[in-house]
């Protein structure tokens, strides 16, 4: 497994751990897409709680939006100090370092909640 | 007893297009006027630590307005009736309102992020009557980095979006604490008031790329001063800025991120000192 299969597979007891954040993303219920490379992983969230974390290939699941990244990129992501550019997902779409795609509605409507789900592949809080 | 802080904070009336406008300020300090603007949707608060530094306050008078609509400044009368959207012109005019209303002489006008692009435009229109301008997170001229489209979504009219669209601004290395606290001000602002002011920062009214040249930095000089983590103003887009206007200086701050004087308030210090120095020594 890959560093970040390896982070992403914490992914859901980080997330779960936290009943304050559970609590504020209680209203958050939608599936996106984190691509590494050509390995896709789809995170299920209900409630502010991540029910799945997945690797595909899959067979036409459906996810609102994907935020699709070389695999380096979310390593150097998931670091504590990432370096300039890669330490936000705005900042790494401004500077080319991943895409974000798809339903950006269900993005803007829960941002709070996925920024602070993406920020716990870091395992600290922020 | 508890020592209080040495901010004092007050309000007065100034007119600008037929309009008053009562504004919320505060300051500490004496010595030279250095007046501090705020980012778009937040408040005069960001500049508390620098008006508690004694290393600042000891030789300059330190003052930030909350814009209309933010902080504890009203809306004008009949704000219940149009829309908030910030223009150039405005902007400028109530700055050099504030400016007349406290007989600030030859004010240094350090503004932040939309307060770093308007101290382009004034050291353009107003040099001389200026001590000079420190753009924070400055350039002159729009660079969106997200969709115009996403100002109409309902979520930008809550404190949570904001403070989310802004929270990868600050550089990871902040203080969790000043962190939190710099986005506690997108979590205060109204509804629609960010919006407004995106429309001075998103859009042509603050496009100034083609008379920054123009600027003359003997009489005022210009400081631009960029984190390297901001992705807002980038550094690229501030030495590009600082290209087009002779003789302005440019530091690139290691380790910090849009909102330097709140977000890590003893690493900006290290990097504000000697340019406000350099700033007393050509006045």
């Amino acid at each position: 497994m890959s560093d970040v299969g390896r982070v992403l597979a914490q992914l859901a007891s980080r997330v779960n751990a936290d009943a304050a954040l559970v609590h504020s993303g209680r209203r958050a219920s939608l599936a996106f897409l984190l691509e590494a490379g050509d390995r896709p992983f789809l995170i299920v969230l209900e409630r502010g709680r991540i029910t799945e974390v997945a690797e595909g290939p899959f067979v036409m699941r459906s996810w609102s939006f994907a935020i699709r990244a070389p695999e380096r990129a979310w390593r150097e992501f998931a670091r504590p100090y990432p370096a300039p550019g890669y330490h936000d997902i705005f900042a790494m779409n401004r500077f080319g370092h991943c895409r974000i795609e798809g339903d950006t509605d269900m993005l803007l409507t829960h941002l709070p909640h996925v920024k602070a789900v993406l920020s716990r592949m870091r395992g600290e809080a922020s | 007893m508890i020592e209080p802080e040495p901010i004092i904070g007050r309000y007065l009336t100034v007119q600008v297009s037929g309009r008053g406008h009562r504004l919320y300020f505060e300051e500490a300090g004496q010595g030279c006027p250095l007046l501090c603007l705020h980012t778009a949707g937040a408040h005069s608060s960001q500049f508390r630590h620098l008006m508690c530094d004694a290393a600042v306050t000891d030789r300059f008078r330190v003052v930030a307005f909350d814009m209309p609509w933010h902080g504890k400044s009203n809306p004008p009368a009949g704000w219940q009736t149009e829309e908030y959207r910030l223009t150039s012109r405005f902007y400028v005019d109530i700055i050099m309102a504030f400016i007349d209303a406290l007989g600030l002489e030859r004010p240094v006008v350090m503004g932040c992020s939309m307060g770093g692009r308007v101290v382009i435009r004034l050291a353009r229109l107003h040099g001389g009557r200026l001590g000079g301008v420190i753009g924070l997170e400055g350039s002159d001229t729009p660079e969106p980095w997200y969709d115009s489209s996403w100002t109409e979504h309902p979520s930008f009219d809550t404190g949570p979006f904001c403070s989310a669209l802004v929270s990868g601004l600050c550089a990871p290395q902040s203080p969790p604490e000043y962190r939190a606290e710099t986005l506690w001000h997108y979590h205060q602002g109204a509804a629609g008031v960010f919006r407004g002011d995106m429309h001075f920062f998103r859009t042509e009214e603050s496009e100034f790329v083609d008379d920054t040249g123009t600027i003359d930095t003997d009489s005022c000089p210009v400081w631009l001063m960029t984190g390297a983590y901001d992705y807002s103003c980038t550094p690229e887009a501030t030495r590009r800025t600082a290209a087009r206007i002779p003789g302005a200086g440019t530091v690139i701050m290691d380790d910090l991120g849009h909102f330097p004087m709140s977000e890590n308030p003893a690493l900006f210090r290290g990097y504000l000192l000697p340019v406000l120095e350099n700033i007393l020594e050509r006045r």
